[in-house]
């Protein structure tokens, strides 16, 4: 904006405050101007610890309450569609990994089931069920992650502790898998990349065999817990038809009654031979999304359970040619993330590298609907929205 | 090691090929709803894509919501094509719950114009629309609030645009506009630049 522009609309603001207070004064002149002037713009983030990551909303409110919110992103943008282009299909594996960081198998997941879907390579048994295994760890490291500190956004303090024990669990399951605990690149175009270590099944089923019971822990303190019912119940409403219009997937949109998840609706993997619900609930509600997460997580055990029992020796890697070089064609491949659909659309102009490869990332679409459920809330509710969303600054940014 | 895994590959089903999806019913559905509209689709592992005339996108999506039940708007994006003409290509994909099936509509777009917004249909192309913009520089005429979004107001330059620096450009953009002229790439006196193809 320019310096005239600038000064103009110094001006106007400053017109518009002696004008308000005018009328406020005329209004009741007894009161103290300070606080007569309704509207303020809050600017809230980019460095706020309840944003998770670099989110800035400029709010308006009066008092307390939020007349309007614009998100504004951006700080974390680093180009990895630019990137994608400019290096060989096996190489765009790595950058996946930072998109979403705290479920980056997921994200390794989505991409190469796009360069899969093109070249029409077929993933061997062993190979899926590893897959689907990781996925479903991811699923509930990033749950985790997500009970913990929206919990502590709201004041339960407690729940973080419990929750991001397990995760470190998780994490280290991870790391003897690949060797890495956040950013894992752990899964190769047809296959994977490693097999698993000895001991690894039995460590990762004792694990889930112990998990109901701790999903139970968290849910005594949060489920009933009267603070977080006040917090939580009737905030951030929003019908599904509405999720459809907006575009929300994932938690959001079975918290609010329509039990729609890529894993069933479109299954990838061997997901369609896995005996799993769908969770979902009626009020659409920052509850009811709480309690499908929380129902999820006891499904990503279930999941997990019955890809241990079928796990048999094999491949893991199928036929893939070294050179990668997909026909000249576009595909789109998507999959259920923790946080919703997660898309890539490829772009093969039948070289080694990507002519295009674009990311339909949950959390940027589900973002766009904050405005619209933190209309009218308070501030401190604006918080529980944002945890409520689950977003990953650097998947909306990318 | 490579010989070993030639030798499958070869015996192997051929590679999925792109087949005319005229004859699909969803096409022919469009094509009697809108004609003159449509101006070929095809169909590729299993994915139908419809390319479509650019002032009747916004009409199409209109059609595909209401008449054929493609509720959920995932995604709106753009390919530069470069050296075609027109040089982009907008992208959009729409999902059916009744169907449990996705549509692929293009459209192709030259530099400079502007493509009719579908926001107004789906409320969820929004914000995909602006990323399109700030990305690209396509315009999307009738958008309710068409300001870039990764980048920053008064950043010169569409970084996905194939003639934009990798190694980005002097952000100094935006304080000097006559230096970093309207529409990207490096400045014309720059000549220590690489441009990605």
């Amino acid at each position: 904006m320019s310096d005239e522009k600038i000064s103009q609309a110094e001006k106007d603001e400053a017109a518009d405050l002696a004008e308000r207070a005018k009328t406020a004064a005329a209004a009741a002149p007894e009161a103290h101007t300070l606080f007569d002037v309704q509207e303020m713009e809050l600017n809230f983030g980019p460095q706020h610890p309840s944003t998770h990551g670099v989110l800035r909303l400029v709010l308006k409110v009066d008092g307390e309450k939020i007349l309007e919110a614009k998100p504004d992103m951006g700080y974390l943008h680093r180009g990895t569609e630019k990137l994608f282009e400019t290096e060989t299909y096996p190489m765009g594996i790595p950058h996946t990994d930072r998109m979403d960081y705290v479920a980056a198998a997921t994200n390794n997941h989505a991409f190469c089931l796009a360069v899969e879907k093109l070249l029409g390579v077929e993933i061997p048994r062993r190979a899926q069920l590893i897959r689907v295994i990781l996925d479903e760890l991811q699923r509930l490291s990033s749950h985790l992650v997500w009970l913990g500190t929206s919990g502590i956004d709201l004041g339960a303090v407690t729940p973080f502790w419990y929750a991001f024990r397990e995760r470190e669990q998780i994490l280290d399951f991870f790391e003897e898998y690949c060797g890495a605990r956040l950013t894992l690149n752990c899964m190769r175009i047809g296959g994977l990349p490693f097999d698993l270590t000895a001991g690894w099944t039995e460590r990762v089923s004792e694990f889930i065999s112990d998990l109901p019971a701790r999903i139970d822990d968290y849910e005594q303190l949060l489920t009933d817990n009267r603070i977080w019912k006040k917090r939580t119940v009737g905030v951030g409403v929003i019908s599904a038809e509405e999720c459809v219009e907006w575009g929300l997937t994932g938690p959001i949109i079975r918290g609010s009654g329509l039990a729609w998840d890529l894993r069933r609706a479109q299954p990838y993997e061997c997901y369609e031979e896995l005996d799993f619900v769908v969770p979902t609930r009626e009020n659409g509600d920052t509850y009811d999304r709480y309690i499908v997460r929380v129902q999820e997580m006891r499904q990503s055990a279930k999941i997990i359970r019955q890809c241990l029992s079928k796990l048999e020796p094999g491949d893991i890697r199928g036929k893939v040619p070294r050179v990668i070089k997909p026909p000249a064609e576009e595909v789109y491949a998507s999959i259920e993330s923790p946080k919703g659909e997660l898309g890539f659309y490829c772009v093969s102009n039948g070289t080694n590298k990507p002519y295009r490869m674009h990311v339909r990332p949950p959390s940027f679409i589900n973002l766009q609907a904050l405005p619209r459920l933190a209309k009218g809330h308070l501030v401190s509710d604006l918080v529980a929205l944002i945890g409520t969303i689950d977003i990953v600054l650097g998947e909306v940014d990318r | 090691m490579t010989d070993a895994e030639k030798a499958p590959a070869e015996e192997k089903k051929p590679r999925p090929e792109a087949t005319d999806a005229s004859g699909h019913p969803w096409v022919q559905a469009m094509r009697a709803s809108l004609p003159d509209t449509i101006v070929s689709a095809k169909e590729f592992a299993g994915q139908v894509t419809v390319v479509v005339q650019k002032d009747q996108i916004a009409r199409a999506a209109r059609h595909l919501k209401d008449e054929q039940d493609f509720k959920y708007c995932v995604d709106v994006t753009a390919v530069d094509w470069k050296t075609r003409t027109p040089r982009f290509e907008v992208v959009y994909h729409f999902y059916s719950f009744s169907k449990n099936a996705r549509i692929r509509v293009k459209c192709a777009v030259a530099d400079g114009e502007e493509v009719p917004s579908i926001a107004a249909v789906f409320l969820s192309a929004n914000w995909c629309e602006r990323e399109t913009w700030d990305m690209f520089g396509i315009k999307f005429s009738g958008h309710p609030d068409l300001r870039r979004i990764l980048t920053w107001e008064g950043f010169n330059g569409f970084p996905l645009r194939k003639d934009f620096p990798l190694e980005g450009i002097d952000t100094g953009a935006a304080v000097y506009p006559e230096e970093w002229p309207e529409g990207g790439g490096p400045s014309k006196g720059d000549t220590n630049r690489k441009v990605v193809s």
